[in-house]
């Protein structure tokens, strides 16, 4: 480059200005698509944030809801009083929005604490298990993805494909109940319930990776079968490279986009899976707090979890389409 | 589900598309042994109470918690031993399937009917009509199934039907979207734009000429999506908040079994392995249906 600016300036000067000027093309395209990104982003939660004060008040009157049914009319109105359920609609509407904004959102009739700080309390034991699940199913997906689409045809092959049919359809408290049959009852090998250390983690991280495991094996696997059919790991390997090179640096590398999604969409999924694990396994986490909300009719709490783990998938789903632009052009044009 | 499924080749022919169905299958053993455990799943969720050997609900507390008849100190005639009230789990078992497939099917059936206007509207008539509808899909796609229906069953008051309704509103997404794009290349095709010209309206357009041409997709999706509402049904019953107590549910028992599993693990057992046999006949028909309908799209 150097021998060329000097031998023919202009033109080097020309390349690298219409370089200069592809850059912040592509820059300004890919900061218009972050902010639609967020913008969209912001609607979704104020629309989620919406319909959850409106379900609940749609359905019939919370305070009805929330009290025995053996409470008073004094005790209904001092409930009504203290939860500002007297004043209009439009008015509480507005002053749930603007709790929301300051992270207050509302206080748990059940636990009598700020529904925020339960959530929080309870957050770290659900990315504790969250986190030993995806663990847990890319050590396996990986490596089963990736024999089944080398080997494909193989023993091997048939193996994993049955074994992600199986992972499928498999509810994951049912997963759970075998494992506690299996590794609790019967080997006393690991502890049944509960949160502590790593011991307790392996079962209940199991039962939520099994799904997502399976999603991730077969997309890997049907992905590297596409690309190991293309033309230049033809190429790759007449130039003499071993097999595992050409899949190691040629065929993971274009296969892994579609899995780096999916993984980003199965957050999502394990956090629904998660509700049904933290019960199965009695996991202190968000999930559990959820059930414990849903059979005390805490109506406020279940509001507050609902926004909250709305804005965690959101959010995620966000990170994701973003990390996918920046890996892929094509994304931002469409 | 972010892959479409190409237009079926031959889809206007349904005579040779059924023969060469069957021709597929034949050579398929373990779609056949998935559709025959089907069949008989069905058969059994029809003929329940002439087959059970009990009445599901009826409870007797001395002979409570027996074990499967080929253990020692099972009680007789008691096949799949006895729950924590004494009664029968293999009736129970079979009683079950009436919920599971009566909410799995359903809750297709209303998924798919909703999807699919949806799917096609969009695609046809394209625009903003389009626009928010897949945004809404792709909101929807994005939280989990069982939260949204988690609030909606809390709100209302649990029963068969809406769970069928909260199921059924929860599932049209995936239809809508293949749907819309199966729509999106129809609509363009040689023999709409002829139909157009001899005259025909809109109506008779969607009707007549996109119907039968989105019915292999149609059937694909289905299928895979009552396995889908099967487990979502006995995620509810799991919790405590799908169809009343009252009614035996295989997510229901196994629920109760796990109150027992170190000591009565048959419970949680079977009913747990009548889910998975069931929903894996479902996939394994499913992905075969989908392998037949376009053998590209997943291998």
């Amino acid at each position: 480059m150097a021998v060329t600016s000097t031998a023919h300036p202009t033109r080097a000067h020309a390349a690298g200005s219409v370089r200069r000027r592809a850059t912040r093309a592509l820059g300004g395209e890919l900061q218009q698509f972050i902010l639609r990104r967020v913008g969209q982003t912001v609607l979704v939660l104020f629309c989620v944030a919406t319909l959850t004060f409106f379900l609940v008040r749609l359905t019939g009157d919370p305070v009805q809801a929330m009290l025995p049914p053996e409470a008073t009319i004094a005790q209904e109105q001092a409930l009504r009083q203290a939860l500002g359920l007297d004043r209009p609609v439009f008015v509480q509407y507005v002053s749930y929005l603007s709790g929301i904004l300051h992270l207050d959102f509302g206080q748990s009739l059940f636990f009598h604490q700020p529904a925020f700080d339960l959530i929080v309390q309870r957050l770290p034991a659900t990315i504790e298990l969250g986190a030993g699940a995806l663990v847990f199913a890319l050590l396996v997906a990986i490596p089963a993805g990736i024999i089944a689409a080398v080997k494909r045809g193989s023993a091997a092959d048939s193996s994993v494909v049955a074994g992600v049919l199986v992972g499928q359809s498999t509810p994951a408290f049912f997963v759970g109940i075998i494992l506690i049959l299996v590794f609790a009852v019967n080997l006393h090998w690991l502890p049944a319930s509960g949160r502590g250390g790593f011991d307790h983690l392996i079962l209940p991280a199991i039962t939520l990776g099994l799904y997502s495991m399976a999603m991730i094996a077969r997309l890997l696997r049907s992905s590297l079968i596409d690309v190991l059919s293309e033309d230049y790991i033809r190429t790759a390997r007449s130039k003499g490279l071993s097999r595992w090179q050409v899949i190691r640096d040629h065929g993971l590398q274009n296969a892994a986009l579609p899995v780096v999604t999916i993984i980003g969409l199965e957050i999502g999924s394990l956090l629904g899976g998660a509700i049904l694990t933290e019960q199965v396994f009695s996991w202190p986490g968000v999930g559990r707090l959820t059930v414990e909300a849903i059979t005390n009719r805490d109506f406020p709490l279940m509001q507050a979890i609902v926004l909250f783990l709305s804005v965690i998938f959101v959010v995620t789903n966000l990170i994701v389409d973003i990390a996918y632009a920046f890996l892929d052009p094509r994304v931002r044009l469409s | 589900m972010t892959a479409t499924i190409a237009p079926i080749q031959g889809a206007a022919r349904p005579q040779s598309t059924w023969r060469s169905f069957l021709r597929a299958l034949r050579k398929n053993l373990v779609a056949q042994i998935a559709l025959g455990i089907l069949a008989l799943v069905v058969l059994v969720g029809i003929f329940a109470p002439l087959l059970a050997p009990f009445d599901p609900a009826t409870q007797d507390l001395v002979g409570r918690l027996k074990p499967p008849i080929w253990l020692p100190g099972s009680a007789p005639g008691h096949l799949l031993g006895t729950d924590d009230l004494g009664r029968d789990v293999f009736s129970r078992i079979l009683y079950g399937t009436r919920v599971s497939l009566l909410v799995g099917v359903a809750a297709t059936l209303l998924s798919g009917l909703i999807g699919t206007v949806i799917g096609v509207l969009c695609g046809y008539y394209r625009g903003i009509v389009d626009t928010i509808f897949m945004r809404l899909a792709d909101i929807q796609l994005a939280f989990p199934t069982i939260l949204l229906a988690l609030v909606i069953v809390v709100v209302l008051e649990p029963s068969l039907t809406v769970v069928i309704v909260v199921l059924g509103i929860n599932g049209w997404m995936s239809y809508a979207r293949v749907i819309r794009a199966e729509v999106l290349s129809l609509r363009s095709r040689d023999f709409v734009t002829a139909a157009r010209a001899i005259g025909d309206n809109d109506l008779q357009i969607m009707f007549r000429h996109i119907r039968p041409n989105i019915l292999a997709p149609l059937a694909t999706i289905g299928t895979l999506q009552v396995a889908a509402m099967i487990v979502a049904e006995a995620s509810l019953s799991y919790l405590g908040l799908g169809v009343p107590p009252t009614v035996p549910t295989w997510g229901g028992m196994l629920a109760e079994g796990q109150l027992y599993v170190a000591t009565s693990w048959w419970i949680a057992l079977f009913s747990g392995l009548a889910i998975v046999l069931t929903t894996l006949s479902i996939n394994v028909t499913g992905d075969m249906l989908r392998d037949f309908a376009d053998p590209k799209a997943y291998r």
